[in-house]
Formats: C-alpha cells, structure tokens, sequence
C-alpha cells in the first residue's frame, strides 16, 4: 500500500494520512492508491501538513501498518535510543518493530 | 569571554523579531514552505526526523555559566529535557515546535547566543581549541582571533551565498586539537624568526564524501593581514567553486582540481589587490577584543598535587585532567559519553550541574569539544575531588576521555533525515563492549568516531577507527576504516572491506583492537601499531 506522511507545521509532529486528519499514529494510515500528490497538494496548502510526502508499506497481521523503509518506521515510533520518548515508551518490545 | 557590544545585542535582537514575524507569516499561510524554508534555515531550524530540529552556535565551543544554564532551561521548556552536543562545538536540539521557536531565540538572545549562520552555504560557527587559553603548548590564545574572524564572517553581504558551506578553525598550538586540517579553512598561529605572530592557512580540507586533507597554502600571513587574507581565499572560491554540482561544490574540490599551486597564485594576486583596499580592521579592534580573554584572576602559590585516596578519582584524575599553564590548576575535561550511553547528550540537570560548576570552580567558563564532550578551562586542582564527587552523582563521572569508549557519534538514522543507518546504538554496543571486557584502560588513546552517512558529520574518516553506516538494500550496514588521525598527524581511514551487521561491526571492532594488542611495541597508540604493521593483518584478523 502506499501512505501519505508529513509533518504537522506547527509542532513538527509526524504525522500520517487517516483518509479525512492527519494522525500522530501510523496505525491510523489509509492507503491513498495514486492519490497522494493531489491530497499532499491539497492539505499542504490548507496548512494542515508540512512536506508530506508518500512511502510504501504494507499492512501486518495484526493489522498494523509497517512502513517499507526503516527510517519511516523510526519516525513512526521515535528514536531506537530513547524508548522513553516514543510513542510506546511501555512497551518494551517496541523498538523490535523497527528492525 | 567576549561579551557582545550593543551592537552585537540590537542585530542579535531584531533578528528575532525578524524571524518572529516570518514564523506568524508562514503560520497564517502567507509564506509557502518553499518561501518560508531559506528563512528558518538561516535561523538554524531544520525539520527532521521527529520536529524541527534547532542548531544553536557556539562560537570556538566557549560558553559562560549562565549560557550553559540558559542552554538547559531551553532544554527542558522547548525541548524534551535534553540536547546534543556536536562535533561542530554547537548543540543541537530534536524536538523544537515551530510555534515556540521565536521564543526560543529571544531567550538565546537574552544570553548573548543565536543560531544565524549554522545552516546554508555561508561561513559558519567558527571552531577552535577546547583547551585555548589554559594550556601551556599553545603559543598565544587562538580565541581572539577566533573571534575576529566571528565578527568578519558574521552577515558578511559577499559571503552568504557561497557555492556551499564553509567552515573555519583556528588553532595556536603544534598539537592539533581542532582537525584543523579538515577545515576549508584550518588557521595555525604562529611565531616567524623575527618573534612576531602570524598565520599559517591550510586550505581545502574537508569530510563528506570526498575527503581531503587541506594542504599549507602560506606559513606567515602577518597578523595584521589575517581577515585581508581571509577574504582573499574566501573571493576566489566565491568565484571558481562549482555551483553546478552540489556534490563538487566544496573549497576541497576547487583546490583540488586547480592544485594548490594555482590556487595559492590566486589568492596571493587576490590578496594583493585587497591590501590596496584598506578592508582589515584596525590593530586597535583586535587589542580590544583580546581584552576579553585576558586570563582570569589565577592564585598563586596554590598546591600543585591532588589527593589521590580515592581510586575512582585517582583514575579520572589521570584519564580526565590534562595539565594547565598554571601552577595549581588543571584543565578538567567532563566526558558525555557514559558506557552504554547516548554521546554527546546531556540532561536539563546534567547542564545545570556543568554550568554551576563553571562558575563556582572554572571562572565562569565551560568549553564544548568537538569530541562532544565539556571543558572546564580552569580549574584549582584542590577542587577536582569535590568536582569529581558532584559529576559521579550526575552520571558525568565517566574516566575514559580519549579511549575508546570516548566515541563521536552523529545523530545517525535515530533522528538525522540524511541518515542511512543508525550511529548511536553502535557506539552504545563498543562502549559496553569494551567496559564489559575490561579493556579500555588497555588500549589507551583510541579514537573511535562513526558516522550513519557518508557526510561524515561524526569524522568517521577521521578515526583510528571509524565506522561508516551504509544502506545495504534497505537494510542498516556499517563499512571498517581504519588508520584515520585528525591530529597533528592527520590522515584518512581506509576501508578493511565488506561491511557488518550492527553486531557484526562490534565484533570486527574488537578483533581490531586484539591485533594491536598482540603486535604493539612498547609505547605505541593503536594508531601507531596500525601504520607500522599495515592494514592487511588487520584484515585477516577481521575477515579470516
Ligand atoms: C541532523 C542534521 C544534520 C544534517 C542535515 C547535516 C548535514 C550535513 C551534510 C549534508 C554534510 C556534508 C557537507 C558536504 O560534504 O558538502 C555535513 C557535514 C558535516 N556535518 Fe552535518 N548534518 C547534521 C548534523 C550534524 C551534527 C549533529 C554534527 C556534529 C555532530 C555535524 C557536523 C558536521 C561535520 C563535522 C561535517 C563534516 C565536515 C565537512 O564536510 O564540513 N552535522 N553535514
Ligand atoms: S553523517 Fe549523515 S547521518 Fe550523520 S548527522 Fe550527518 S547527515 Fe546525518
């Protein structure tokens, strides 16, 4: 699937595109076929998104989404090296995700 | 420390407020990203992995007590109670939201810091000497000079569009300290037969992908010509450096390929030409800045030994401290890399801790490394114990400066948009890895040094060792170099061969290091072993 990500511009928070908002979750992600570029376009310009661009990923088992590139997976939980600041800090197994 | 004139504050000042109005402009839509982003790059914003990322400059690494505090407040209300220290002698922040950054560079402003001129292709943060004005090799205080070519190079109108990034250090001592030669502009004071000061310029050095160590291009530019001669050098690589290529777009690349020959002939026509143009600041203007740096109030007649009762200490004592130009005190050096920790990062109280110390024991002043680690310039050694004491309870205690576990290490893939792998958990796996055999104290002066792409912002090249992340097909890879030196010395790693697994790379590291223990001479460094004996040993020892 492709997914549509970015950053919000206010914050810089990662964000990802749930089909209508812009989620810190990369669960939330939609696959947006080959409608990236006018909803990246469109959302940029109403300033809800800073530099989104679109990435491939597939969705898991357990019906996650896994982004194809490991620097997008970093991104989606936060840094391997401070598990306390990503978005799972209690969950220890959640750096695995990203290797 | 120099100390801004208001002159300095007002320009300081109204760029914040300038960038103030920018950040609202791009916030209601009236700037696009692509008007907005020169904007808040030339107020050292990036966005990165995570958020924005803010590169604060740190001029020659020198911060006061209350710079380090304000640097820690920032720390801990704009970002998320921690900082990077880099290898530039700057810091760098992850998590700044766009919405507080003005903010964030009023408050900067209030300690005489800003982030103008860390990002773009101008000339940035000027880097020098940790240990400047306090040890006793060097042959003057390079920070004067330092920041004479601050102030020059600061929103200089034919500079700020230079066909790529430039970076300038300055050193005054034979012991090289600042990878001065890795420099597009590496400057060496020095003394000429007569007894008078000058400088030696080392042009074209440089990281990245093409590194190059910079070749002398003059020994002597007499003092009173440094920012005439400057501005030479800086002119014809203005006009022949290569906007067409970013990747050929360096100062090393011109040098390079006109030969230093040639391009000294240009810059010394250049030069003489600029010497009928009364460009150099008065001689008074340097006098008044070297005011700044006076050396502080020293006792004297103070003890000149420290108890060593206590071996913990005794051990940081003699890994930790390097001797100062003044009898009874030290140079204390705070190491930021902890076995298994993040080098380079300090805590909101971490920062607090090293700047009261600046002030209560180093006369008010701390110094960054461009080995990522804090200075106290000046200390008495009577003091080190209880100096010692505050830093083991802070976890800044670590007695390994210069050894391996003393790594540099970029951001990498953790949190840097360029990377191709990660540099962190690597250096965290050689540093426990090392602790945990026992060996470090062993191996004595290793300089391990790893970078997560091949812009080399963590000087893998640079390294006794040096670790290059790569990208294997969508997997993280790390490439072995050895032999490289950023001293006196200074030479470039070469590749043993096929890379490694993050595992992989610890074991090869290791392997590394058995073959110099087993084939030192007596007194030799790994470095040393490794230019006697040749890389291939080592290969075998590695890939077997
Ligand atoms: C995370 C954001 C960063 C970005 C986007 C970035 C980008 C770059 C790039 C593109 C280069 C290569 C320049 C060239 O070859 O023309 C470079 C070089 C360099 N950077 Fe970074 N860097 C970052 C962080 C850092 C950090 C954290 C440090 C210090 C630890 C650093 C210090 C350096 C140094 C020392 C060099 C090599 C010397 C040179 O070629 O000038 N950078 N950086
Ligand atoms: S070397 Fe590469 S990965 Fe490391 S900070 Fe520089 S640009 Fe990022």
């Amino acid at each position: 699937m492709k997914i549509l990500t970015g950053n919000d511009l206010k914050s810089g928070a990662v964000t990802w595109w749930t089909g209508y908002d812009w989620s810190i979750h990369v669960e939330d992600a939609v696959d947006v076929g080959d409608e990236a570029d006018a909803i990246a376009a469109r959302e940029e310009g109403a300033r809800r998104v800073n530099a989104p661009y679109a990435i491939d990923a597939e969705r898991d088992a357990n019906g996650g989404v896994r982004p194809a590139h490991i620097k997008d997976r970093i991104r989606a939980l936060g840094p391997t090296v401070r598990p306390d600041l990503t978005l799972k800090p209690a969950d220890p197994e959640a750096g695995n995700w990203v290797i | 420390m120099y100390r801004y004139d208001h002159y300095d504050q007002a320009m300081v000042d109204s760029r914040v407020e300038e960038f103030r109005d920018q950040t609202r402009r791009r916030l209601e839509g009236k700037l696009s990203e692509d008007q907005f982003k020169p904007l808040r790059l030339q107020n050292g914003l990036y966005l990165q992995l995570h958020a924005y990322m803010l590169r604060v400059a740190i001029p020659y690494g020198t911060l006061s007590g209350a710079q380090m505090h304000a640097l820690a407040d920032i720390a801990g209300k704009y970002d998320r109670g921690y900082g990077h220290f880099t290898t530039r002698q700057n810091i760098q922040y992850n998590w700044i939201k766009l919405e507080e950054a003005p903010d964030l560079l009023a408050d900067l402003a209030r300690v005489e810091m800003h982030a103008i001129q860390t990002s773009g292709n101008c000339i940035r943060n000027i880097s020098s000497d940790q240990y400047a004005g306090a040890i006793a090799d060097e042959i003057i205080d390079p920070r004067p000079y330092a920041e004479l070519l601050r102030q020059w190079s600061s929103f200089h109108p034919e500079f700020l569009a230079l066909p790529r990034k430039f970076k300038i250090a300055v050193i005054a001592s034979q012991t090289d300290r600042a990878a001065m030669k890795l420099h597009d502009i590496g400057i060496r004071m020095v003394r000429n037969d007569a007894g008078e000061i000058g400088a030696a310029f080392y042009v074209g050095g440089g990281m990245g992908r093409t590194p190059m160590i910079a070749p002398c291009i003059r020994e002597f530019v007499p003092v009173d010509q440094l920012i005439t001669y400057s501005e030479a050098c800086l002119r014809v690589y203005n006009r022949y450096g290569r906007r067409d290529n970013k990747y050929k777009a360096r100062i090393k690349i011109l040098v390079h390929e006109l030969g230093r020959e040639e391009y000294t002939r240009q810059v010394e026509e250049e030069f003489a030409h600029l010497l009928t143009q009364g460009i150099e600041p008065p001689l008074a203007e340097l006098e008044r800045i070297a005011t700044f740096f006076a050396d502080p109030p020293f006792e004297t007649g103070l003890a000149d030994d420290a108890v060593r009762s206590d071996p913990g200490f005794a051990l940081w004592l003699d890994r930790n401290t390097l001797p100062h130009k003044q009898p009874g005190y030290a140079i204390a050096v705070i190491s930021l890399k902890p076995v298994g920790g993040i080098p380079g990062d300090a805590s909101v109280e971490q920062m607090h801790l090293m700047a009261d110390l600046a002030m209560r024991y180093s006369f008010d002043e701390c110094r960054v490394t461009h080995a990522q680690n804090i200075v106290l310039p000046h200390v008495r050694k009577a003091d080190l114990f209880a100096i010692w004491q505050q830093l083991e309870a802070a976890g800044l205690g670590a007695a390994n400066l210069d050894t391996v576990e003393d790594i540099i290490a970029c951001p990498g893939l953790d949190y840097c948009s360029l990377a191709n792998a990660r540099s962190i958990p690597v250096a965290q796996k050689i540093s426990r890895r090392f602790a945990d055999t026992g060996k470090t104290a062993e191996l004595g002066e290793l300089k391990l040094k790893i970078s997560g792409c091949i812009n080399a912002c963590g000087h893998h090249h640079a390294g006794h060792i040096g670790i290059l992340g790569v990208d294997r097909k969508g997997t993280e890879n790390y490439q072995l170099l050895l032999g490289g030196s950023e001293g006196d010395d200074t030479s470039l790693g070469k590749i043993t061969g096929p890379g490694f697994d993050e595992d992989g790379i610890v074991d090869a590291v290791e392997r590394a290091t058995d073959v110099y223990l087993a084939r030192r001479r007596e007194g030799e460094r790994f470095l040393d072993t490794y230019r006697r004996v040749g890389i291939d040993a080592f290969k075998e020892a590695i890939y077997g």
